[in-house]
């Protein structure tokens, strides 16, 4: 019975490795390296291999170029063979697996022959096997290193990996790479041309540093059609760098635009400059880290959410602290500007100092979701996600404000309070309720702007003062009294910062911003949209 | 009659401060270390300190007090003019740095610097610093108010701006390749005049010059806000746009008390950079500026010695307190500014004179008889 069981199986198997022998396995194939006593015969093995496209190929021929591919004296078992004479690891040569057949004597393995030239067969060799990997991301990073290297012995492999690749991505990949390899051919003029045209089309650094090198070594034509060729990627990438620029002024603008609206709001309809306003972005911050604590201890499946709790809450807390501020302090100073600044400035000392002494003077980390980490590519731009998150925020927040101030009830009162307080309240509206309701308005925006700024920057209780200076800029820059002022303000000095850096270094391009506002504030003193009327004149 | 320019009770002022300035010279001097009279020598140097700020709270006060600019940015002429002293203390240093270069200071030398920047040269003499410390912080509030006041930017606007071009000074600073060492400063200075620097009497001597130019400084208020010109300050102060329609140009009176608040803020710095040892950009802190205001303010602006008086209860306060319970000072310093706004706008001294002339004017209405009129109390 047993036996014939037996029997059965080894038939079984006997299919098996035949179904498999009609192209010999890899394993057969890489067993012929132990016989190979030829280069010649070693170079036809490495040819088999190739042919087999099978990435799992790969170890094997990499250890081969290597000289770590050893066939045992004793079995003649081909095997990849790691560490030091008395530590030896022997390694399959195709799973990679660790053997645990015992040490063995270096004496009792044999090196597998190498030279210099069938290491050149064996990179070719080994771009062909990643070219045809199954998954893209393989190919793509395979023909990304051709494209680097400017392998001319890569060219056979890839016209034909290009016959059978249906992904348009990867394909597109292979042609750069090709072309790349084709400059380092001998090809005629024509040809390489259009290799050139081809790398000039992606227009990146790589590309740049693939042609400058040719370019060094050329002369003639070739010279001058890379030299056009080099051109044309430099202007590509000072188009992308602008766009960079761009993109990191608006994430610049954005966050000004947060930190600063709220203010424009409390000082365009109340003229009071609240120097508090930084504190109430800090505090918002620290609401988040609050609210972060609380979900890391009772629930960190969730904390992927704990910016949809933050966001409100960080809105009651600074929009209440505002609203006792301005009932406490602020009313008692009304027609005083002047006063008011200095009063606000003293409660910003105290808000600082109590979250110094309640959370202590260091910076508090606050987490990204995982939805806010990372970062993604277009063409030469690296966007995170945390900036484009903190975008299309401020976008929502600002057509949020705009909506509350054009379409609500609160919005109409507080616009008719700022273009002519007494006749508003003439009218019967409660102006001293719409200061407080405004103010609050303001500050519970300063308190969301504290949550999108914990999560790029740091939290600590100089956060405020660090934006505050900033703020008052945008809002007198762009005018009191409107909202688009305060966006167009916004977005303008975080571009205009961020266009400066490269050419004068972060620190003098701010300074050289506020000079230019300081001068701009001489030419028109109520900023870019100013209101106009009687009433501003007072 | 015309009145006298400088009122009595400045010349009391004046009075009390020359003779404490004394009294606290010939004590730290005269006396043994282990004297009861005897006061020690880092007293002197705070008091000293204290001065240099009074000084500061003084030339603010002429133009917040007197014309209604709030300035939030006159920390940055008093560091400009202590930037302009310390940049001759650190050429007067000569081949004692610790490199021993004869000409480039430390900094210079450790950043690789071949020659002396052309903004340094000249700062080995006194009389060329001395003109700086004027000139420099003159020259900023010139052109910034030239620019400001022209076209009409006051109230909020104008402090903001103030606080702006204080901040892009304190970046500024910061940077290594300005010359001007970067954020440790101009610090490690020897001699002063030939005089050690570090001596009981040089430090004497510079605290004497600091109470000589503050009562100097008192007097010049006094005398501007009693002439006419100083009625004008008022007026500008009281409604910009009324005294302009009676054909007065605000924009060049206030540009003129600008420009001269800022030099007596240099001044102020400069006395105050030999005192304390060192000038770095945090001077520039527009922090620092608010505080200046808030000293004004508790002591009384729009009156003579009031700023003096805040500025020493401020930062006597603060030494003390900060000795006592370092955390708290910012709770204090925050409820100063919000108090005083809210219940002492007129500060100490202006609520106390207020307070004295009511009685006064209570008691005259009390009494039936036409007596003389009491004789003016010494408070301003």
């Amino acid at each position: 019975m047993l036996r014939t069981l037996f029997l059965i199986t080894t038939m079984l198997l006997t299919l098996v490795a035949k179904a498999g022998a009609q192209a010999p396995s890899l394993e057969d194939i890489i067993a012929d390296f132990a016989g190979a006593k030829k280069f010649s015969q070693v170079e036809a093995v490495i040819e088999r291999l190739a042919a087999t496209g099978d990435p799992r190929a790969a170890l094997a021929l990499r250890s081969l170029s290597d000289g770590t591919l050893m066939a045992r004296t004793t079995d003649g078992r081909v095997l990849v063979v790691e560490g030091e004479a008395p530590n030896l690891v022997l390694r399959d040569a195709v799973s990679g697996e660790a053997l645990t057949d015992g040490p063995v004597e270096a004496s009792g393995l044999k090196k597998i022959k190498i030279k210099n030239s069938l290491r050149r067969k064996i990179a070719a060799a080994l771009s062909g096997l990643t070219l045809k990997a199954k998954s893209a991301d393989v190919r793509r990073t395979a023909a990304r290193t051709i494209f680097e290297q400017s392998d001319a012995s890569a060219l056979e492999a890839l016209d034909e990996a290009l016959q059978t690749e249906t992904d348009a991505n990867v394909r597109s990949a292979f042609i750069e790479a090709r072309a790349s390899a084709l400059l380092a051919t001998d090809a005629p003029l024509a040809e390489k041309s259009e290799a050139i045209d081809i790398i000039a089309a992606r227009g990146d650094r790589a590309a740049l540093a693939l042609l400058s090198a040719y370019a060094n070594a050329a002369d003639g034509e070739l010279k001058t059609k890379l030299d056009a060729g080099i051109a044309k990627v430099e202007e590509s990438l000072a188009a992308w760098s602008a766009a960079q620029n761009i993109w990191y002024g608006i994430s610049l603008g954005s966050v000004l635009l947060l930190a600063a609206i709220g203010l424009a709001i409390t000082f365009g309809v109340m003229g009071v400059i609240n120097m508090a306003h930084g504190e109430m972005v800090m505090l918002g911050a620290y609401t988040t880290f609050a609210v972060q604590e609380v979900f890391r201890t009772t629930a960190p499946g969730l904390f992927d959410y704990s910016l949809l709790v933050a966001v409100p809450l960080a809105f009651l807390v600074s929009g209440t602290i505002g609203v006792i501020m301005e009932r406490g302090l602020i009313r008692f100073l009304y027609g005083r500007p002047l006063e008011t600044l200095l009063a606000t400035w003293g409660v910003s000392l105290i808000l600082q100092q109590s979250v110094r002494t309640l959370f202590g003077p260091t910076n508090r980390e606050v987490g990204n979701p995982s939805w806010m980490s990372g970062a993604f590519e277009i063409g030469q731009m690296s966007i995170t996600w945390n900036r484009l998150w903190i975008v299309v925020f401020a976008a929502v927040v600002f057509a949020a404000l705009y909506l509350i101030i054009n379409r609500s009830a609160l919005g109409l009162e507080m616009r008719a309070v700022t273009q002519n307080r007494r006749m508003a309240g003439a009218m019967g509206i409660k102006t001293s309720w719409v200061d407080a309701m405004t103010f609050g308005l303001g500050s519970g925006i300063a308190g969301i702007a504290g949550v999108a700024l914990s999560q790029i920057d740091n939290v600590s209780p100089n956060l405020g003062q660090s934006y505050i200076i900033d703020s008052f800029l945008v809002v007198v820059f762009g005018g009191v009294g409107n909202l688009w002022g305060t966006l167009v303000g916004a977005m303008t000095l975080g571009i205009a910062n961020k266009f400066l850096e490269p050419y004068t270094g972060a620190v003098l391009g701010k300074i050289l911003v506020l000079v230019l506002i300081i001068l701009f504030i001489q030419k028109r003193p109520r900023g870019l949209f100013a209101l106009k009327g009687r009433a501003v004149e007072t | 009659m015309q009145p006298a320019l400088i009122g009595r009770g400045t010349w009391i002022a004046v009075a009390l401060i020359g003779l404490a300035a004394v009294l606290i010279v010939l004590a730290n001097l005269a006396t043994a270390p282990g004297s009861p009279l005897h006061v020690p020598n880092h007293i002197v140097a705070l008091l000293g300190k204290f001065l240099c700020y009074a000084m500061l709270a003084v030339s603010l006060n002429l133009v917040w007090g007197y014309c209604g600019i709030l300035s939030l940015g006159h920390g940055a002429f008093f560091a400009l003019g202590g930037y302009a002293m310390g940049m001759y203390l650190m050429r007067q240093i000569g081949t004692r740095g610790v490199y021993g270069h004869p000409v480039l200071p430390d900094f210079m030398v450790f950043l690789d610097y071949q020659q002396l920047p052309w903004f340094w040269t000249g700062f080995d003499q006194f009389w060329f610093a001395a003109l700086m410390v004027m000139a420099v912080p003159g020259l900023l509030a010139f052109i910034f108010g030239w620019f400001a006041f022209r076209s009409r930017v006051s109230g909020v606007y104008l402090s903001i701006i103030t606080q702006a071009m204080t901040y892009a000074l304190l970046l500024a600073f910061f940077r290594n390749d300005m010359g001007f060492g970067g954020n440790n400063g101009l610090t490690d200075f020897k001699d002063i005049l030939g005089f050690d620097i570090q001596a009981r009497e040089t430090r004497a001597a510079l605290f004497g010059l600091s109470a000589l130019f503050l009562c100097l400084f008192l007097m010049l208020v006094a005398a501007i806000s009693a002439s006419r010109f100083g009625k004008v300050l008022v007026a500008i102060r009281d409604a910009e746009s009324r005294t302009r329609f009676l054909g007065f140009r605000p924009e060049n009176i206030k540009l003129f008390v600008w420009t001269l608040s800022a030099m007596m803020a240099g001044i102020a710095g400069a006395l105050y950079v030999p005192q304390v040892g060192i000038i770095n950009p945090g001077e520039f802190a527009p922090a620092n500026s608010i505080e200046i205001v808030i000293w004004t303010a508790v002591g009384g602006r729009g009156t003579i010695v009031g700023p003096a008086i805040g500025a020493f209860l401020v930062n006597g306060g603060k030494s003390w307190f900060t000795g006592l319970l370092p955390e708290y000072w910012l709770f204090v310093l925050g409820a100063l500014f919000v108090l005083t706004t809210l219940f002492l706008p007129k500060g100490l001294v202006g609520t106390l004179s207020q307070w004295a002339r009511q009685r006064r004017q209570s008691r005259r209405s009390q009494s039936a008889a036409p007596l003389p009129a009491p004789q003016p109390q010494a408070a301003e």
